[in-house]
């Protein structure tokens, strides 16, 4: 059997016919009934996401009807009450906060999964590794109560009043809008924390799977192991690399109760690293509780999980496909 | 070799380490802080008693109601989603092999380990409108289900990856059959997916965003599956919450709680792969 369906050219045949012959019909029909109901579950599992987004498409479909598409997510006025969903403040609120992350993770993720990848030796890894498993285990709550108890205080009494002096009174960007510590920066550090060791993973699995012979030429040629591993980087591994980096943008674009926990939740566009601002995901678990009250309201809720979605599956799609062409 | 060349050897390197001492200074600075500031408040009662009146003002009790419920929930989401894994896990490597669907597959698992858990959360919730449910222990299994099934299967699959091929062989040459070869090749594989498992349940246990609104939150203990529960995460965000300093202070000793919880559960994942591992064929 195994012979047998290695050959691609006859490959429905031979699964279903060569052992039949020698074993008992209750082997057999033990055999064909698990062999389908586990065929018919594991694309069960597959269509899940697909019946996920129907079904958000189905729960938002009143807003979507009402309003135009555009109007709904450039509109920056939100106000429930009144029938206005304008989703522009919370898509500027998410992006602003996942670029902070990436801004804070990207350098140091990709530095330290080369690092794993390239330098390490196997034992020193085998410890380094569970170390870094600690870091995704972790639980969001935690993340943002740390964030809460550290990391606002410290921007609140140092790195605020630093930047406010230094950069704030010439560059908008720095200035220091509210002196509470909670906000863009605070929310962005820990959410880059949290996206670290995915984009450490990421990149080492990439950089793993680059083949051996182009670093051990490079290295015979007398290159320096940061000039093979440079050169690796830029003949296989770029496209992977890349991908790791929207992975983590896209894990952090979805992180909702430490950046909720941190973000301020005022409805408005951030102009500062010190604004507070609103994410998609803090929009949905903050107002839950009331949806019910407002007609289109939870619709609306829905459609801030739809968008997120799409964004989601849109980023991970591209990365995933990349990932596998260059581990192939 | 140049000086240049050296010094950007040096530079490199020297850059990677400290990107990575810094990441491990981060660990331990949340391990710390989160020890420090809790382990003050963290008490036999806070443990071993479910809240009294007026526990989010000030009043006596503690978060049992929240740790018992927790753990109801990651035991019966993960008890769901292994239920579902593992014969996907087995179809995968007994009839897929390494063909076109079985990328596809995968793709679709790495696809969902990316989707957010709020919005599992926010669909699980139409979910429960489209079912007639009210938000219960049920819902929030059903919900943290789905956000544990992709993390036990790629787990899993990584785990029977690394089962030695000749299994497949010795077996079929005996003249067993796909499904009998399952059999073996799961009694092969128990170690890693008992740490597959034990992955899920502490993703499980830590998660907040997808039992938000399915499983609701209350202060009794949980009774039954059509309850509402309430869970560790939301207890310490609730917590903190109030303006209450004392209360905060109990939120600092949960998450104390939830984090001693989480280590304990990554250490035995680990252990798991290490000593369980030992008398498996290689």
């Amino acid at each position: 059997m195994e012979i047998t369906s290695k050959t691609t050219t006859s490959r429905k045949s031979a699964q279903l016919v060569p052992i039949a012959r020698h074993i008992s019909p209750r082997r057999l029909i033990k055999e064909l009934l698990a062999r389908y109901s586990m065929s018919a579950l594991t694309s069960a599992v597959c269509l899940f996401i697909v019946v996920i987004g129907a079904a958000l498409l189905y729960r938002s479909w009143p807003l979507l009807s009402t309003y135009s598409l555009q109007e709904i997510l450039t509109s920056q006025s939100w106000h429930p009450m009144r029938g206005e969903f304008g989703f522009a403040p919370f898509i500027a609120g998410s992006v602003a906060v996942t670029l902070m992350a990436i801004f804070f993770a990207v350098v140091p993720a990709i530095l330290s999964g080369i690092y794993l990848a390239e330098y390490m030796s196997d034992r020193v890894r085998s410890v380094l590794k569970p170390t870094l498993d600690l870091l995704v285990g972790i639980p969001s709550v935690v993340y943002g109560l740390w964030g809460v108890l550290f990391i606002v205080p410290l921007v609140r009494d140092y790195i605020g009043p630093w930047a406010n002096t230094a950069l704030g009174q010439t560059i908008p960007l720095f200035s220091r809008t509210n002196p509470s510590g909670y906000g863009l920066l605070s929310a962005g550090f820990v959410l880059g924390v949290m996206v670290f060791p995915l984009v450490v993973a990421v990149t080492e699995e990439v950089m793993r799977a680059t083949p051996r012979e182009m670093r051990e030429a490079a290295l015979c040629l007398g290159a320096t192991r940061w000039e093979a591993t440079k050169l690796i980087v830029r003949r296989q591994a770029l496209g992977g690399v890349l991908a790791a980096v929207v992975l983590g943008f896209s894990r952090a674009f979805g992180e909702t109760l430490a950046v909720m926990m941190l973000i301020g939740n005022t409805v408005q566009s951030p102009q500062s690293l010190f604004d507070t601002a609103y994410s998609l995901p803090a929009l949905i678990a903050n107002n839950y509780g009331e949806m019910m009250s407002v007609p289109l309201y939870e619709s609306a809720l829905m459609g801030a999980a739809l968008l997120l979605l799409t964004v989601v599956l849109v980023f991970n799609i591209m990365a995933r496909l990349v990932i596998v062409r260059v581990q192939r | 070799m140049s000086r240049r060349r050296k010094l950007e050897e040096l530079f490199f390197t020297w850059m990677m380490r400290s990107a990575l001492a810094i990441a491990a200074a981060v660990l331990f600075l949340i391990l710390g802080v989160i020890f420090w500031r809790g382990v003050g408040t963290l008490s036999w009662e806070m443990v071993s008693q479910p809240p009294q009146g007026a526990f989010y003002l000030g009043g006596g009790g503690g978060v049992l109601n929240a740790i018992v419920g927790s753990l109801y929930l990651a035991a019966g989401s993960t008890l769901v989603a292994a239920l579902l894994a593992v014969p996907v896990v087995l179809y995968l490597h007994g009839y897929l092999g390494n063909g076109r669907r079985a990328s596809l597959v995968r793709l679709s698992l790495d696809i969902m380990w990316g989707i957010p858990s709020i919005v599992y959360g926010a669909f699980a919730f139409a979910l429960m409108i489209f079912l007639g449910l009210r938000a219960s222990l049920l819902a929030g299994i059903i919900a943290l289900a789905l956000v544990v099934l992709p993390i036990l299967a790629r787990t899993f699959d990584e785990v029977v990856t690394l089962a030695p091929k000749q299994l497949r062989e010795t077996t079929f040459a005996l003249g067993a059959t796909r499904l009998e070869f399952l059999g073996i090749l799961l009694r092969q594989t128990v170690p890693g997916l008992l740490t597959a498992v034990l992955l899920a349940f502490g993703r499980g246990i830590g998660d907040a965003a997808s039992v938000l609104f399915t499983a609701g939150y209350t202060n009794d203990m949980p009774q039954s599956l059509l309850q509402p529960v309430a869970s560790l995460p939301l207890a310490i965000f609730f917590q903190l919450g109030t303006p209450f300093p004392e209360v905060q202070a109990r939120a600092y000793a949960s998450a104390l709680i939830l984090t001693i919880i989480i280590l304990g559960i990554s250490l035995l994942a680990h252990l798991s792969l290490t000593r369980l591992g030992r008398n498996v064929i290689r």
